[in-house]
């Protein structure tokens, strides 16, 4: 079973990969708004991402109000 | 008309295939333009029906299949009138989208969706006119009108009824969240999976193999299969026009019209 930090880079390393951004430069606490410069469709994209990955479903009231990566980790982590 | 561009949409008939590809920015939002070239196709169906077998519908649009109404729309126009004519305005508007969607879900041949990321709203009710859905792993299906005071208006509570349990049903109604494709196909939504970017591939296959078979035997084994559920439908306008008339809506709308979220198409 991941722990939240495996889980946490696997969500950095997706995000970092489908959104075009240098590997390494995203950190836990940094906003994935701001930081992939993403809309709520693009949110959306991620979500799919996250939870084809993961094999969970992530509804999408857990991801309101979340911006970092590690909250949205621990969301993740709870499905699993 | 075995061709038709217009500002919406366009399709083209080809081999026995007509291919309707929806093309309004950003997202295929289904106001009066969609609407108006929507009538137009559905007025060639009986024409083109001897020579088709097979209708894909999908997007050229980036983001996905349809986003849904055209809310602002729906608000900037329903804000410059009487709350009595709001209504009376809504309900027309929602007749002539049953209308066209009826004539879609009964077209004589079979229908495919080929669906790629958001069908929501009044997006996923045109998908749920279709015979056979045809969804890419990135697709998400959702109703979120709830978060407006309101339900599905195009008839998408009837359709789901007819194919799918009510639990699952509730879930997405009650909750207003978007599921992936892959539990759209666990519970019977989507009947094949493809990759990403692949759906119009894979319905296009699919369209191959229907060509195949004797059309009256396809248009009879259909219309004994998929009953319309014309009441359910005329049910669903009066109770979406009763939650329209009331102040919280427009609101909503207002909300909605006026976000800068970062999220507005989240429930």
């Amino acid at each position: 079973m991941r722990t939240l930090e495996q889980t946490t880079q696997e969500v950095l390393d997706l995000a970092s990969k489908h959104f075009n951004v240098p590997a390494g430069s995203l950190a836990p606490e940094d906003d994935f708004f701001k930081k992939l410069g993403i809309d709520s469709l693009q949110t959306l994209e991620m979500l799919s991402r996250l939870e084809n990955h993961f094999g969970i479903e992530l509804p999408d009231y857990e991801v309101q109000g979340v911006s970092d990566f590690r909250t949205l980790a621990s969301r993740i982590q709870s499905r699993l | 008309m075995k061709s038709f561009t217009g500002q919406s949409l366009r399709w083209i008939w080809r081999d026995g295939v007509i291919e309707l590809t929806l093309d309004r920015p950003p997202a295929n939002e289904i106001g009066l333009a969609m609407l108006e070239e929507l009538e137009k196709f559905v007025a060639v169906i009986d024409a083109l029906a001897a020579e088709t077998s097979a209708c894909i519908i999908y997007s050229e649009r980036k983001h996905g299949f349809s986003a849904g109404a055209d809310l602002r729309e729906l608000y900037q126009g329903a804000a410059q009138l009487s709350a009595e004519d709001r209504v009376s305005g809504v309900r027309d508007f929602l007749a002539r989208i049953h209308r066209a969607f009826n004539a879609i879900d009964a077209a004589p041949f079979t229908t495919i969706a080929a669906v790629h990321g958001v069908c929501f709203g009044g997006g996923f009710e045109l998908a749920l006119t279709c015979d056979i859905i045809v969804a890419d792993k990135m697709a998400r299906f959702a109703f979120p009108e709830l978060r407006l005071g309101l339900i599905p208006g195009f008839g998408g509570i009837p359709r789901l009824k007819r194919d799918l349990g009510n639990a699952f049903i509730r879930d997405l109604l009650l909750t207003g969240r978007s599921v992936n494709a892959t539990r759209a196909q666990a519970v019977g939504l989507v009947a094949q999976l493809a990759a990403e970017g692949e759906s119009l591939r894979i319905a296009r296959a699919t369209a191959a193999q229907i060509v195949k078979f004797d059309g009256v035997t396809r248009a009879a084994a259909k219309k004994f299969i998929k009953p319309i559920p014309y009441e359910e439908l005329r049910q669903e306008i009066d109770l979406f026009c009763d939650l329209f008339a009331r102040p919280i809506v427009m609101a909503a709308l207002k909300k909605f019209v006026e976000s800068t979220d970062a999220m507005p198409h989240l429930p």
